[in-house]
């Protein structure tokens, strides 16, 4: 199985661990990942904001730079993943659009024909493309006793969801539970982790974040599995901040879906980021496996 | 002379829809309300998004391009997959949040400056930059900030989750002339 691959920014260095994690459990199930030679920046959602045509463009250079014997980009970051579906759609849904997007990329001698690459996250991937039991049959020290609650956040769900559901998506919940882990019931899987809004409107940010911490406290969860950086970011680097902001004590450690998919095939935690996490997810994990942790 | 029109439809209504792929639908919204009673902020905005529609409808442009729905949006488009009358919605926002921005009536907000750090340096270097942007932003935007900022930097940086200083892409020169091309292309899309 041959993908390209779009690590996107965030997985360069703030969330590195979900860029080794990713490799690690890709490589063990015959994944290959082709990175995109010389991608840039999707420009999250700050492009948008500021120039329509040219957000997209920035945008498709990285379609149009996909290998021509590859049809399918993996983007494991929700921001990225959504940008690039969403310029894929538009470029092959509006002539108009599409015709100025290109020439923009004619500039740097490029062109794009929408609807060329299909855009997948690795979640997808994994469920759809692998299946129960190839993941199954990777399992060498399942996740028993271990309760996560599976955090899909907005831009992979929405508005383009091709693979699970907009309101209460369940993939990764089976997914986890394909690993022998408990997927707890998280009734604000969905729901927005606040995005940039921790940059600029603090009392925003930090309300989604205790939802999202308070939540996962109420269905028993030791820890929250995310599937996008920003997510893990603002859940993860802020929570002390959100516990003085509201004076609360929470301690949730925040991992990446992979580490745990990377655990339960057994890996060494190292190989997989675990401790690159700022509320060590070591304690609990410790605690429900006394064998992962050395 | 009198001119007269086929169109009747309001100025700023023809012009949030051609700004916005899909924007036609919006002429659909019967008002429901699902838009509002789904936004994660929906209790902080002066006018909900159904609101900023009838002012849209009824060509109120000054009134909506200075209200704060729109930096209220976080991107998450619950709004857009449960309206019922298929709007995009959150495409619309952007709209409006680049004509708010063009038109210096954003208020109360960081939301441009922080696009703005955050495009300069990908327009530089072909890659966001975490380190530059945030204490450029900061520096410029909320110096006293910084000050809470400084541990949370300090923690990434020890596990090795913050770099000072930043990747460039090899061809620069092949983005910088699309994006150049693509700003000189104007904006409608």
């Amino acid at each position: 199985m041959r993908y390209a691959y779009y690590p996107g920014c965030s997985l360069e260095c703030s969330s590195a661990a979900y860029d080794m994690s990713i490799r690690a459990v890709c490589d063990l199930l015959g994944i290959q990942l082709e990175e995109i030679d010389d991608w840039n920046c999707c420009g999250a959602t700050e492009y948008h904001s500021l120039h329509k045509l040219t957000a997209c463009a920035v945008i498709a250079r990285n379609l149009a730079l996909v290998d021509s014997r590859l049809n399918q980009v993996v983007a494991p970051c929700a921001a990225c993943y959504l940008n690039l579906k969403k310029v894929d759609r538009q470029m092959a849904e509006n002539p108009r659009l599409a015709e100025k997007i290109n020439e923009a990329l004619a500039a740097g001698g490029l062109h794009y024909d929408g609807g060329r690459v299909r855009v997948r996250h690795l979640v997808d991937v994994l469920h759809t493309d692998l299946g129960e039991k190839a993941i199954r049959d990777k399992v060498v020290r399942p996740l028993k006793g271990l309760k996560v609650a599976p955090y899909y956040g907005c831009q992979v769900v929405r508005p383009y969801n091709d693979f699970d559901n907009t309101e209460y998506p369940m993939k990764l919940d089976e997914l986890v539970s394909w690993l022998g882990a408990e997927p707890v019931p998280y009734p604000l899987k969905a729901a927005c982790c606040g995005g940039h809004m921790t940059q600029i409107s603090e009392a925003q940010a930090f309300e989604l974040i205790r939802r999202l911490l308070q939540s996962a406290v109420d269905s028993y969860a030791d820890l929250i599995l995310c599937m996008c950086p920003m997510c893990q970011l603002n859940l993860d680097a802020y929570q002390s901040q959100v516990n003085s902001y509201f004076g609360l004590s929470f301690r949730m450690p925040i991992l990446f879906f992979t580490q745990i998919v990377g655990l339960a095939f057994g890996l060494e935690p190292n190989a997989l980021g675990i401790g690159k996490e700022i509320v060590s997810a070591q304690p609990v994990l410790q605690r429900r496996l006394a064998a992962v942790t050395q | 002379m009198i001119q007269f029109s086929t169109d009747r439809r309001p100025s700023f209504l023809k012009e949030v829809i051609e700004h916005t792929p899909r924007g036609e639908r919006l002429v659909h919204c019967i008002q429901c309300g699902s838009c509002g009673g789904s936004c994660p902020n929906g209790a902080d905005m002066q006018y909900s998004p159904r609101a900023l529609f009838a002012l849209i409808q009824a060509d109120q442009r000054d009134t909506v391009l200075s209200a704060n729905t729109m930096w209220c949006c976080v991107s998450c488009y619950y709004c857009t997959t449960r309206c019922p009358q298929q709007i995009p919605i959150t495409e619309i926002m952007y709209t409006l949040k680049r004509l708010a921005i063009r038109e210096g009536s954003a208020r109360n907000t960081d939301a441009p400056a922080l696009a703005q750090t955050f495009t300069r340096y990908l327009d530089a270097y072909g890659r966001s930059f975490e380190f530059g942007l945030a204490s450029r932003f900061y520096l410029f935007n909320k110096p006293l900030a910084m000050l809470k900022m400084g541990p949370l930097g300090l923690s990434l940086f020890t596990r090795g989750r913050m770099s000072l200083r930043p990747t460039r892409i090899k061809n620069i020169q092949q983005l910088q002339a699309i994006i150049q091309k693509a700003k000189q292309l104007g904006d409608e899309p």
